[in-house]
């Protein structure tokens, strides 16, 4: 069990060492990677948008009700609201979201291909298999991964506000007040970081159960699953990890 | 030429192949035969360098392959073509663009100088007005000439078919068979073509392979496959009805 690990560790590793070397010709490089940012992307903005406006919505109220008491400030409920979004929920639940969302999408594209034999052949067109097809979409999530997050943070708060607006448990001024008050860049870089290193973890992972499939269609649905659940888990142990580094 | 010198390839216990000495000549149709399992795509996998052999080497014109330092290896690729038992077409992308892929890749061609060549290449294979369309749009034959219009996009010395008419009609499978002998004359390509298929044995074999179980059983061309007095190849040639009819006595 122990040495399975560190035999798939190494395939890992092995396997990295291919994706990051130099892509054979750079006009079609950038062509793919442009394009992988665009589905990416796209695909992904509208359902990352409506998870954040819920997740906004419900933290704000649910720390309204939790601190519905004469003696502390109600301006404490959109600062703890955006403290939670900015430097936890957003990050963390929409990368996992998006490992759901995006990495089976990677596993299900490069599995299929390596099912149907266009991988092998790329490799004896001459072309580096994994660098050609795995690279661009890891620097698109890289970059696509943070973005989203930047716009997930920006709905989760409005999500919020919105809230704070209708239902009216506080005036909306305070809220605006706790949203502001002791704001600290850091938290974003914080939290822009975690998204960079979870998008790696997300895509390297989810191509590499995609690159390796032995067999046929079966062993796609097996791969698609298996990404997901040890990207899911690499990120929230790296969750801890990073937030003792950084914090 | 393809020299293959001594290749014995395993999976973990398992000998798939047994040490299998043989040559594929330049110009010339090759064949490797066998029966299903035999090990002829392993053979093949092993040719294109996609399996490593434990055992043996393989020469192309002096060149050993399987030793040669990554950018010669990368070199002697861009010299070979393979179409694959399933087409491995890309389904991502158009055929046009799929011809056009290993140029954009090799090549600095301008747009239309690469247009052209695609153009070129589909004609060969009889293919025409499917330019804009998608590999999961073509029949299983008009799959089969595409992958060859994309072997063939950038001249190679080397062509490898992996079963090329499996699947085809009679017809269809006839016209294939026209077509690499075609391509190989005009080209004088070294072309190696795994096959099972009676007829394209008895038309285009100008030299076979014969693998039984993983060990080369026999080797001749079509002249006297008919005539041999291998008992093994006569069970193989002469297991259908059909041929047994024509079985000289
Ligand atoms: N990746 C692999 N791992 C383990 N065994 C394999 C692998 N590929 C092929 N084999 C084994 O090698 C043997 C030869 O297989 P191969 O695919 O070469 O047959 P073939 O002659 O091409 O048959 P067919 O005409 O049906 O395509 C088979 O017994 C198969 O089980
Ligand atoms: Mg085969």
């Amino acid at each position: 069990m122990f040495r399975q690990l560190l035999i798939t560790l190494g395939d890992y590793l092995i396997f990295l060492r291919q994706v990051f070397s130099k892509p054979a010709k750079w006009s079609v490089f950038l062509k793919k990677w442009v394009f992988e940012m665009d589905a990416m992307g796209i695909g992904s903005m509208l359902i990352v948008c409506i998870v954040s406006l819920a997740m906004g919505s419900v933290i704000t109220l649910q720390t309204a009700i939790q601190i519905e008491s004469g003696w502390i400030p109600s301006w404490t409920v959109g600062f703890v609201a955006r403290t939670s979004i900015v430097m936890e929920l957003c990050p963390t639940i929409i990368s996992l979201l998006l490992v759901g969302n995006l990495g089976s999408r990677i596993t299900a594209e490069i599995g299929s291909m390596r099912v149907t034999e266009q991988i092998d052949a790329l490799e004896v067109m001459g072309i580096n298999p994994a660098s050609h097809l795995v690279l661009p979409k890891v620097l698109a999530s890289l970059i696509v991964n943070p973005v989203l997050c930047v716009f997930s943070i920006a709905f989760a708060l409005f999500g919020g506000f919105a809230t704070v607006w209708i239902t009216g448990c506080i005036t909306t001024y305070h809220f605006i007040d706790g949203l502001t008050y002791c704001f600290r860049v850091y938290d974003v870089v914080y939290a822009l970081t975690k998204t960079c290193v979870f998008a790696f973890v997300m895509s390297t992972v989810a191509s590499f159960y995609g690159y390796r499939i032995e067999g046929g269609a079966l062993e796609l649905g097996k791969a698609s699953t298996q990404g997901i659940v040890v990207s899911s888990f690499v990120i929230l142990i790296l969750n801890v990890v990073i937030t003792n580094i950084m914090l | 030429m393809i020299i293959v010198d001594n290749v014995s390839k395993y999976f973990g216990e398992k000998q798939v192949l047994h040490g299998i000495n043989t040559q594929f000549e330049e110009g010339k149709v090759n064949l490797i035969i066998g029966r299903s399992g035999s090990g002829k795509t392993v053979l093949m996998k092993c040719l294109v360098g996609l399996f490593t052999p434990e055992e043996g080497k393989v020469l192309y014109s002096g060149r050993e392959f399987h030793h040669l330092p990554d950018n010669e290896k990368l070199l002697l690729r861009k010299e070979m073509g393979m179409v694959f038992q399933g087409s491995a077409l890309f389904d991502s992308m158009t055929i046009e663009e799929n011809v056009t892929f290993p140029l954009d890749m090799f090549t600095d061609q301008s747009e239309s100088e690469k247009l052209d060549r695609a153009n070129f290449c589909l004609e060969c294979v009889d293919l025409e007005n499917v330019n804009k369309l998608y590999p999961a749009e073509l029949s299983g034959g008009m799959k089969k000439r595409a992958a060859i219009a994309r072997a063939l996009a950038c001249n190679p010395k080397y062509l490898f078919f992996d079963e090329p008419n499996s699947g085809l009609d009679p017809k269809t499978s006839l016209l294939i068979d026209e077509l690499i002998t075609k391509i190989t004359h005009d080209f004088n390509t070294t072309t190696v073509v795994n096959t099972h298929d009676l007829n394209s044995i008895i038309t285009i074999g100008e030299t076979i392979s014969f693998i039984y179980q993983g060990h080369l059983e026999w080797r001749g061309s079509s002249d006297n496959i008919l005539t041999s007095d291998n008992a093994t190849l006569n069970d193989f040639i002469y297991a259908q009805p059909l041929t047994q009819r024509i079985r000289p006595k």
